[in-house]
């Protein structure tokens, strides 16, 4: 093949939509980091946070995690680590949270940082590190905290915990009518509950689409693409955007243009994303003719539509909010595992121990010996942390990944 | 005198020697249950009124290997070294398993123990994180009187209101005579060593609760009418973290120029604190308890509810420096620590930190930042 050749296939398999979703990113940090000029609130949420109130109220949503993910991209991840050691933080804790809690010092990041938040918006569905962090951010900035407190659900949800997150949702529309001086918007909420819960169905379609073999695109795409529905769901843009993107994945699936050229090899990988090597990682597996085909991560953000009620999207938030991936057993986590690698086809399971994350990590020896058992497919652990580098080694990373490459 | 205070010591000393060893005894003798618990949020009133032993576990004394094939390294000592006793059959005398809500590790370990170990039952007590709404309050009732219809159908039994009020009155009274205890180590300092306090502390955690009332109130008996005092030289050290299951870190301070006169942690005067107003409707009565009790860093009761109280207690025992301790891969006491240590410095108190690994293997290393810590003071 001819460099010409090479370029245009490069080009092909480029998905066109990236630049759009680059553009909407930036026009949201840009209204984000203006927000005091035009006197929007700016709120500071976890990725598992209840995002539709802020957006019925007007506030706009930050998600630290979202930049701690940019900051790894950007490899600025050690830096900011070491700083917040400095402050006196340990070095094992959550590189998210040190990044961010040492970026708030310094204006650090890729974008010079977050703009401040007026209020703070914790949820514990995801882990009890964003406790802590919330609270560190909450004394540094001196701005209102509101936690919603998501019992685990090792076994079942419990009408106990469904009572309890409930009423917590009436405690943080108080809190949204404090902060923003008006009456909380109970209309504009259905509303724009009802576009979250179109958002949440188009990314699950976007998803869907690499079931089909080859999958027009890989899970390291999707670590991009997830973005918008993370931070903007409820928006009328991001429904927008996931249409025309499912569409654009459809057109490749009808072209035949792959993620990965002769894809032979369909991969299930498990955890967030080694953020500084997503490019490498990408272009490693698919030396090997790998695609990684799903993950549990991006699927994470669709995965609770079941437990909403399009009529009635207040009540049902207890319950979609509370029965995400990361707060049930590891039975459950199981579970789950076995059905994406039925539904993706699945020939072998690629496991990112990170170790910036105790809910997500914990419990994956226990997952990789069921699937093991219940699926007798191949599976490879890696371990080392979504932004920290200095907990990467990538000989390693490589040698095990060649090893278990050879398997198939 | 020492020769007393060693008679009153020896039942807790060797009790701590072995409390597995300890427990098959009880229970052989007693024929009765002996139910595991984690942590200090578990609900001790409830299952003391459920007739059982409990037995709280703590970090073991083995080489991980075990533990190894489910729990990666960056799991605390806690949550690995009880997991290897679990899988060892160390633990096999328990007949159930109680897992209060309090940090990420214990929630998966929770997990983790229900898949893999094949004790009678397993109960999950998902507290709030939350503490100081309305609402969570409410929850935590909900939570206890679920903990206590999950524990009456495992064990399958009555329990009744009065029951519950008979063992929270015994907890009160062993918390009450454990303050005393360490109202008596202010007084007197030489009286007890750091490390002798929390060798009965520790012993209260798992030994036959009936028992520790007893001993308690005789050792506060006899020394109420003894007040010869053994001086004892030195800086006056607060200690501060999570769980300090080794006595060793109080000889080394004191071996280094300090004197421990209290302490803020989860195997000390956090399991000790607070009283249940039994006049009250009993559940809501102990839920109250665990509400307002000093606060353990995975919880959340406000946003400097651990930093005033840690200022505040330094301020009260005329502490000249804080030491805290927290165990390597201890997530919420890592996070509290920076800010701690500001607002103590505002009090010019200064405050040293010290990650621990359950087995203190960096013994010359804690002895040498103790000493030079202890003489910048």
């Amino acid at each position: 093949m001819s460099v010409n050749d090479k370029d245009h296939e490069k080009e092909k398999r480029k998905i066109k939509s990236d630049k759009q979703m680059k553009d909407i990113m930036t026009t949201y940090y840009i209204d984000a980091k203006t927000a005091e000029e035009t006197g929007k609130k700016v709120a500071w949420i976890t990725s598992g946070g209840p995002v539709e109130p802020l957006i019925a109220m007007d506030v706009i949503p930050v998600y630290p995690e979202n930049h701690g993910a940019m900051i790894g991209a950007s490899k600025m991840g050690v830096d900011l680590c070491e700083k917040a050691e400095e402050m006196g933080y340990s070095t094992d804790l959550c590189s998210y949270a040190m990044a961010d809690i040492a970026c708030a010092m310094v204006n650090g990041g890729p974008i010079g940082g977050l703009p401040k938040p007026d209020i703070l918006v914790c949820s514990t569905n995801i882990c009890g590190t964003v406790l802590k962090w919330y609270e560190v951010q909450a004394r540094y900035f001196n701005v209102p905290l509101f936690i919603l407190d998501t019992p685990f659900c090792h076994t079942e949800f419990t009408e106990e915990a469904r009572d309890y997150v409930r009423k917590q949702f009436d405690e943080y529309a108080r809190f949204l009518e404090t902060a923003c001086g008006k009456p909380f918007d109970y209309d504009r909420l259905q509303a724009v509950g009802k576009c979250s819960l179109e958002g949440q169905r188009l990314w699950q379609a976007v998803l869907d689409t690499c079931t089909y073999k080859p999958a027009p695109m890989s899970a390291f795409d999707a670590f991009f693409h997830l973005a918008l529905i993370v931070t903007l769901r409820g928006k009328q843009a991001t429904v927008d955007y996931y249409k025309a993107l499912l569409a654009e994945m459809n057109q490749r699936i009808d072209d035949q243009i792959s993620a990965v050229p002769n894809e032979c090899i369909r991969l299930l990988w498990d955890n967030i994303p080694v953020w500084y090597r997503t490019r490498w990682l990408s272009d490693k597996f698919a030396s090997f003719g790998a695609c990684l085909v799903a993950d549990t991560y991006t699927s994470a953000w669709c995965a609770a539509t079941k437990y909403i009620d399009e009529s009635n999207f207040l009540d049902s938030m207890a319950e979609s909010y509370t029965r995400i991936y990361l707060n049930i057993g590891v039975d459950e986590m199981a579970k789950s595992v076995l059905q994406m690698i039925d539904k993706y086809n699945v020939d072998g399971f690629v496991m990112h121990s990170n170790r910036s994350c105790k809910p997500y990590s914990l419990g994956q020896y226990d997952i990789q010996k069921i699937v093991q058992k219940e699926r007798g497919i191949p599976t490879l652990m890696l371990e080392a942390d979504m932004v920290d580098e200095r907990k990467f080694s990538e000989s390693q990373i490589e040698t095990r990944i060649d090893a278990f490459m050879e398997i198939f | 005198m020492t020769d007393k205070i060693s008679d009153f010591l020896k039942p807790f000393q060797e009790a701590v020697q072995d409390p597995g060893a300890y427990a098959r005894a009880w229970k052989e003798k007693h024929q009765k249950s002996v139910v595991g618990f984690f942590c200090s949020y578990a609900p001790e009133e409830i299952l003391l009124a459920a007739d059982v032993l409990p037995f709280r576990i703590l970090g073991s004394r083995k080489q991980i290997s075990l533990a190894d094939a489910h729990l990666q390294a960056y799991s605390c000592s806690l949550v690995r070294g009880a997991l290897e006793d679990a899988l060892s059959g160390d633990l096999d005398f328990l007949s159930g398993t109680v897992f209060p809500h309090t940090c990420d590790s214990i929630m998966r370990l929770s997990d983790m123990w229900r898949m893999n170990l094949e004790l009678d039952f397993h109960l999950d007590v998902v507290l709030p994180v939350k503490l100081n709404q309305q609402n969570a309050r409410e929850y935590l009732v909900d939570v206890l009187k679920k903990f206590r219809s999950d524990l009456s159908t495992a064990m399958q039994i009555d329990m009744s209101d009065d029951q519950i009020k008979a063992s929270t009155i015994l907890m009160n009274r062993i918390r009450s005579r454990l303050n005393e205890l360490y109202k008596l180590k202010l007084r007197q300092p030489g009286l007890l060593s750091g490390s002798d306090l929390n060798t009965i502390v520790k012993a209260s955690m798992f030994m036959d609760r009936r028992d520790v009332s007893n001993l308690l109130e005789s050792f506060l008996e006899f020394f109420k009418n003894n007040e010869e005092t053994e001086p004892k030289d030195g800086k006056r050290l607060l200690m501060a973290g999570g769980l300090c299951s080794m006595p060793d870190i109080f000889d080394i301070i004191e071996s280094s120029g300090g004197v421990v006169v209290g302490d803020d942690f989860c195997t000390g005067a956090r399991y000790a604190s607070g009283q249940i107003d039994t006049a009250n409707e009993i559940m809501t009565a102990i839920a109250d308890r665990y509400a307002e009790r000093i606060v353990c860093p995975a919880k959340h009761s406000g946003i400097n509810s651990r930093g005033d109280h840690v200022v505040r207690l330094a301020k009260e025992k005329k502490a000249a420096g804080v030491i805290f301790l927290y165990l390597k891969f201890c997530d919420p006491h890592a996070f509290d620590y920076p800010y701690m240590h500001e607002m103590l410095e505002k009090e010019g108190i200064p405050s040293m930190v010290f990650e621990v690994e359950d087995q203190l293997p960096s013994e010359g290393q804690f002895k040498t930042r103790c000493e030079a810590f202890i003489e910048m003071l």
